[in-house]
């Protein structure tokens, strides 16, 4: 079993319900697939030591013998990872997305590839019950894609699988869910909350994946707003966290609210039971 | 500490230089665009731009109503003319991205535009083009105009649409002489969060006390550094944390960056935004509108306005 | 020796400069030796990604001496001085006030990214 917990804005809440579910259940595997910003570590509190595998993707190398600055990679590259200084070409590997066409277009065959480090992946096999793996994109990387799906190579079928999506609706989101046999969406009952909510519902639903939404900093009042729109869309509302300031303190001082507070355990089995139910 | 401020070559009705100011925060829910909007209802004379294009709120707190709309291309795609495709295959086995399927179609999600196939096609059957990637609007709100963005669902965001709402605002800014042209920034500290603060006259940084919001804190605020930019920072439900609310003082004042407000944790700003509203006019009486009228006083005297 | 600077419109000196590197709209290419102004388009303003170094080329194969500009990004920083062109920063002014600042010392060459690790933007 494989769920994905996205929102389609940061801040909503994805980390808290990913990492306070995991707390809740057995035998999990903890996938922290926001790349660019893993904050569930804060969580979990995992020891990965010295040891990380490293996520590589090709950039082109110039054997500058050969190179005669005729300047065709240049201008071929649409990234504009390449730039001509005089005779010699710089390469500038950031801005690669590794297409691989400079090696292509070289009249001189003066290009090859060689591996580049994008991100890391850092594991700890044993913490909180769980074992939790971290993806984490290099700074200056601009693409997150290569560090989820290495992670996605990581997926044991025997546990239970709960992945951390980075937020947003684009490729990196994508990738995080790809895998997954259901999708929680995370949101919060405010105008700001449903727009994003609106923007992960068509994500997913493009994708085909089963989904339900738990409400986060709930209020009564509120929470027709989103209740109005789950009902019209025929999505389930899994559970609800309330807006309460005990919950927002554990939060800030990096304390998973389960262990302070483990009604709500029961609260989060619940929810992985009505999943259950779905996937079958 | 003194500042050199940049003049504008624009004066305003008021006979002050135009001033921008970009908010950001590094991560998201640190409440940006709450406090951008209720800044937008205390300032006079403004023009409002939201560069927060990959998920743009600031248009359900102002309701704009749209005066101009024009489409955005920002990313090229791979196109093939079916006639002159001679099946040979060759696209698909370049394509380091998958993008060619079976039956020699590009898939436009995975096409990255490299420009591969179109060199190497041996018919000439592809070529690159621009993709309509998004929308950009020029809008009449309650409190001010405002220029915004929207994405296409799965598009990604590029310093190139950033800097056209930008770009735009400051044009039409200057036109109506405005003194005050007020950027919700967009998230993390990439290209867009760059194109956002360019050549502004300052930076807030909205943060929160939390552990994660503290890191983003000093990520961001490194990179505003680095491009010279006078950086504030505003800590949003202050009381949340006072420890790290301490620590976050105490990191502003040894690299230098003022704090120009704290905004309590309060259920009243919350309330307000459910209903769409601003705290500033919904509960003026409040705590947190008194916090962010104050702030509010704080950044005028930093930008040199009169409010 | 040649100088660039980055310019919000292509109609005289009087114009302003633009604060945008890699979006500029035009540059300015000025020969002080024979007092040649000679503007260019700049073809990176449109540029999907990689803006600041598509730019940083086009400035590299004016063979100019300094840059005068807004602010320039990290990468497209590299690309100019591993050219050895100086790249000073100036405020929203006009592009003659610009130039004789420069003339006269008054601009602040932007010293190199203290750290590689700000890359990523």
């Amino acid at each position: 079993m494989k769920i994905t917990v996205l929102s389609g804005k940061g801040g909503t809440g994805k980390t808290t319900v990913a990492t306070n579910l995991a707390l809740s259940l057995t035998n999990v595997q903890f996938l922290d697939a926001d790349v660019e910003e893993p904050n569930s570590y804060i969580f979990i509190r995992p020891d990965f030591g010295e040891e990380y595998q490293q996520v590589l993707r090709k950039v082109p190398i110039i054997d500058q013998n050969k190179c005669r600055a005729c300047r065709s990679c240049v201008d071929f590259c649409e990234y504009n990872a390449l730039v001509l200084l005089g005779e010699e070409v710089l390469i500038i590997k950031e801005m690669c997305h590794s297409c691989g066409g400079c090696k292509y277009i070289c009249p001189k065959e003066a290009i090859r590839e060689e591996d580049k480090e994008v991100g890391k992946i850092r594991v700890d096999k044993s913490v909180a019950g769980m074992e939790f793996w971290q993806g984490e994109l290099n700074i200056g990387e601009a693409s997150a894609v290569p560090v989820i799906e290495a992670l996605n190579q990581k997926v044991s079928e025997d546990k239970t699988v709960i992945i951390d999506a980075p937020p947003g609706t684009t490729c990196p989101t994508i990738a995080a869910i790809s895998d997954a046999n259901y999708c929680i969406l995370v949101t919060e009952p405010t105008p700001f909350g449903l727009h994003d909510l609106k923007m992960a519902v068509e994500v997913v639903k493009e994708l085909g994946k089963p989904c339900g939404i738990i409400i986060n900093r709930s209020e009564e009042d509120a929470d027709k707003l989103i209740e109005d729109y789950a009902s019209n869309e025929g999505i389930s509302i899994l559970t609800k966290i309330p807006f309460k300031r005990e919950i927002a303190s554990l939060y800030s001082q990096g304390t998973p609210f389960v262990e302070e507070m483990p009604e709500w355990k029961e609260n989060f089995q619940e929810v992985f039971t009505k999943i259950k139910q779905v996937v079958g | 500490m003194e500042r050199e401020f940049s003049r504008g070559l624009y004066q305003n009705k008021a006979g002050g230089w135009m001033k921008k100011l970009t908010v950001i925060s590094g991560k998201g829910g640190t409440g940006k665009t709450t406090v951008t909007a209720n800044l937008a209802a205390l300032a006079d004379n403004l023009i409002l731009a939201d560069c927060d294009v990959d998920a743009p709120n600031m248009h359900l707190l102002m309701k704009p109503e749209v005066i101009e709309a024009e489409v955005f291309k920002g990313a090229k795609v791979a196109v093939k003319d079916q006639l002159k495709c001679i099946e040979c295959g060759l696209c698909r086995e370049l394509c380091n991205f998958k993008a060619i399927t079976s039956d020699f179609k590009v898939d436009e999600i995975r096409c990255e535009g490299c420009g591969l196939c179109v060199a190497k096609c041996p018919s000439d059957a592809l070529k690159l083009e621009l993709e309509e990637t998004g929308d950009l609007y020029y809008s009449q709100t309650k409190f001010a105009p405002m220029v915004h963005a929207k994405l296409k669902i799965g598009a990604e965001n590029s310093g190139k649409l950033v800097s056209q709402v930008k770009e735009k605002a400051e044009s039409l800014a200057q036109q109506q002489e405005k003194e005050l042209l007020l950027i919700d920034g967009s998230p993390g500290i990439g290209c867009p969060v760059i194109a956002s603060i360019n050549g502004v006259d300052s930076v807030l940084v909205v943060t929160e006390p939390t552990k994660s919001g503290l890191a983003d804190l000093k990520r961001v605020l490194k990179t505003v550094k680095y491009f010279n930019l006078p950086a504030v920072v505003a800590i949003n439900k202050y009381d949340l944390n006072q420890e790290i609310s301490l620590e976050i003082e105490s990191f502003c004042r040894q690299i230098q960056v003022k704090i120009v407000g704290k905004l309590p944790f309060s259920k009243v700003i919350v309330e307000a935004m459910q209903q769409g509203e601003l705290v500033v006019e919904s509960a003026p009486e409040s705590k947190v509108a008194a916090a962010l009228k104050e702030l509010w006083q704080e950044l005028s005297y930093e930008l040199r306005i009169k409010s | 020796m040649k100088v660039a600077v980055t310019a919000s419109n292509n109609t005289d000196l009087n114009v302003k400069i633009d604060l945008k590197f890699g979006r500029a709209p035009y540059f300015v290419i000025i020969d002080f030796d024979n007092d040649k102004v000679n503007f260019i388009d700049n073809s990176a303003k449109g540029a999907t990604g990689g803006a600041g170094i598509q730019a940083a080329q086009t400035i590299v194969d004016q063979g100019v001496e300094g840059l005068i500009t807004g602010n320039v990004g990290p990468k497209a920083f590299n690309v100019l001085s591993k050219a050895n062109i100086k790249v000073y920063s100036a405020k929203e002014e006009t592009i003659k006030e610009v130039l004789s600042k420069y003339k006269n010392n008054d601009l602040k060459e932007v010293a190199a990214p203290t750290n590689n690790g700000h890359a990523g933007m």
